[in-house]
């Protein structure tokens, strides 16, 4: 967002993406399963961010753009037999559409109506997808066949099911993403976000259609969270309705606020602690989410603005 | 010549109080016009319906041959109608420098500037003198410079008409001095339409004030006939007939 020089962010962000890829050749089997899963939810995690944490929308419903991709693309392949990039464009032009729908519905109000709409609006998806069961598998949710899951390029096939190449398909997705997003939050159109975040009215008299560039954010963040959704159907091969529900819709929320809204890694780094948190306490206790409520106290009171935010509030102000 | 900007039977109710009361109003292109009255006046709702933060009730308003009546805020900033709040809302947690940015790459996204960002920003910054602040969030500037940097959003968008309301308000003596000078020389490139209590400010800046009460225009004239004006002195400057 400054005027400073864009090489310190970009060697960054570079060097994380380096680094999960290092880990992928030393991570033990489980922790390497374990990080795959992490990264498609990291994905999610920074679509909720574009919304919240730079436009400042609180959303309660991301649950149904995740559903959408992951929908959009399970049944394509399950029901129409469709190849795998073909089934993950259908998840994703899902997922845009439906961002477009409920952007221009949704819109029309903000605060506390935005958090309602957009929380109804997720339960009528949900409740869609258990009503059509005979479709989608209702509650018990649908498993992509194996078969279905490989990527062929020509002669060469990829098999998604292998650990190899799911990991690396995952880091290409959030590799993808994570760069989008530092540019998007970086150029002209993030600052306006940023603005309308800050002082909408503000903006408005500066010559913004805060509308459009709302709307915009929205279907660019549905988006990203439906091609998480999409990526998960393909790589874990389970389409559930659970992914549906509310909970999943608090989720990236808490993800967010943990790594640090409005901060491009801290999707990633809320996620994969969120996830660690609940490993390691589970190995120990049934009641590990006595724990888990424990470390988020703990977090509010001496990270208020996430464990990023924190960091660039205190030391490292050119963070993105 | 023709006015930039007229009113016709411009109207504003608020349940039952008319605020802003079939108001009939032109501005000159190139001029210093100063509104004043008493509090409750109507003149902060007149230019906000000037500037499109609200919808008239009844009238039109006109900018430069074209009825804007029925356009939002956002577009009339884009034709060249400039806000400044009477109440300073900068972005307090963004950079001086993102503060300016903002105004200056909407001109540039509208064609109605060319260069790049960083040159309009330092230009604006620099006629303000706030250019060695750039980096400071504005929630820190003192209160004196939180206004000045206002302006530099105002004269960023590269407004043909910029709109001040009460710029000077809790300003100090020596610091109006210099924003006489800044409204001078803005003025030299954009009509201007200020709100201002401080009638020192409004005598030395305005080439003509229009003087509202109750809603309505009361009288308008040039400085030394607005204070010559009897009617004028009994709704508003308080002057007892000597």
């Amino acid at each position: 967002m400054k005027d400073a020089s864009p090489a310190k962010p970009y060697a960054l962000h570079l060097g994380v993406i380096a680094l999960l890829f290092a880990l992928s050749f030393v991570l033990p089997d489980y922790h390497h399963g374990l990080l795959a899963r992490i990264m498609v939810l990291a994905v999610f995690a920074m679509g909720y961010n574009m919304l919240f944490g730079y436009v400042g929308l609180l959303s309660l419903g991301h649950a149904m753009f995740f559903a959408a991709g992951l929908y959009g693309a399970g049944l394509a392949v399950i029901h129409l037999g469709w190849s795998v990039p073909t089934a993950f464009a259908s998840g994703v032009v899902c997922g845009a559409v439906l961002s477009l729908v409920i952007g221009v519905l949704a819109l029309r109000t903000s605060g506390v109506a935005f958090m309602i709409v957009t929380m109804m609006f997720a339960q009528v998806f949900y409740l869609v997808i258990l009503y059509f069961a005979s479709w989608t598998g209702g509650d018990q949710g649908m498993v992509v066949p194996q078969p279905a899951r490989v990527l062929t390029f020509g002669a060469t096939s990829l098999d998604l099911t292998n650990p190899i190449v799911r990991y690396m398909s995952a880091l290409t997705l959030f590799s993808v993403v994570l760069l989008i997003t530092l540019a998007v939050v970086r150029s002209r159109y993030g600052r306006v976000l940023v603005a309308i975040r800050e002082n909408e009215e503000r903006t408005k008299m500066l010559g913004y259609d805060t509308f459009s560039n709302k709307l915009a954010a929205v279907i660019m963040s549905g988006t990203i969270c439906a091609a998480s959704g999409a990526a998960y159907a393909l790589l874990f091969g389970y389409v559930g309705s659970s992914f549906a529900s509310v909970q999943y819709s608090i989720l990236p929320l808490l993800w967010v606020l943990l790594g640090g809204g409005a901060t491009t890694l801290g999707p990633l780094i809320g996620t994969l602690f969120m996830y660690y948190v609940v490993d390691i306490t589970s190995g120990y206790t049934s009641a590990y989410l006595l724990i888990v409520g424990i470390a988020l106290i703990l977090l509010v009171l001496f990270f208020p603005k996430g464990i990023l935010g924190t960091i660039r509030h205190r030391w490292l102000a050119w963070l993105p | 010549m023709m006015p930039l900007l007229t009113t016709k039977g411009l109207s504003r109710n608020f349940g039952g109080l008319r605020a802003v009361d079939n108001v009939d109003f032109a501005l000159m292109p190139g001029e210093i016009r100063a509104v004043i009255g008493p509090n409750g006046a109507g003149k902060t709702t007149f230019v906000s319906l000037v500037s499109g933060r609200i919808q008239p009730s009844s009238g039109m308003v006109v900018f430069d041959g074209a009825d804007i009546t029925n356009l939002p805020a956002y577009a009339r900033v884009r034709l060249g109608v400039a806000y400044t709040f009477q109440i300073t809302s900068v972005f307090a947690n963004l950079s001086v420098y993102d503060n300016v940015a903002l105004p200056v790459q909407r001109t540039l996204t509208d064609g109605r500037s060319k260069g790049a960002v960083q040159a309009g920003v330092m230009a604006a910054l620099e006629r303000t003198g706030l250019a060695d602040r750039t980096h400071m969030l504005a929630g820190q500037l003192s209160y004196g410079h939180q206004r000045l940097l206002e302006v530099a959003m105002g004269l960023a968008l590269k407004p043909r008409l910029l709109i001040l309301d009460e710029p000077t308000q809790g300003l100090a003596d020596s610091e109006i001095d210099n924003f006489i000078e800044l409204v001078r020389e803005i003025a030299k490139s954009a009509t201007v339409l200020l709100i201002e209590h401080n009638m020192p400010v409004v005598m030395q800046l305005a080439d003509r004030i229009t003087v509202f009460n109750a809603g309505r225009i009361l009288a308008e004239g040039t400085p030394e006939q607005i204070r010559a004006n009897t009617e004028v002195q009994d709704a508003y400057l308080g002057a007892t007939h000597g």
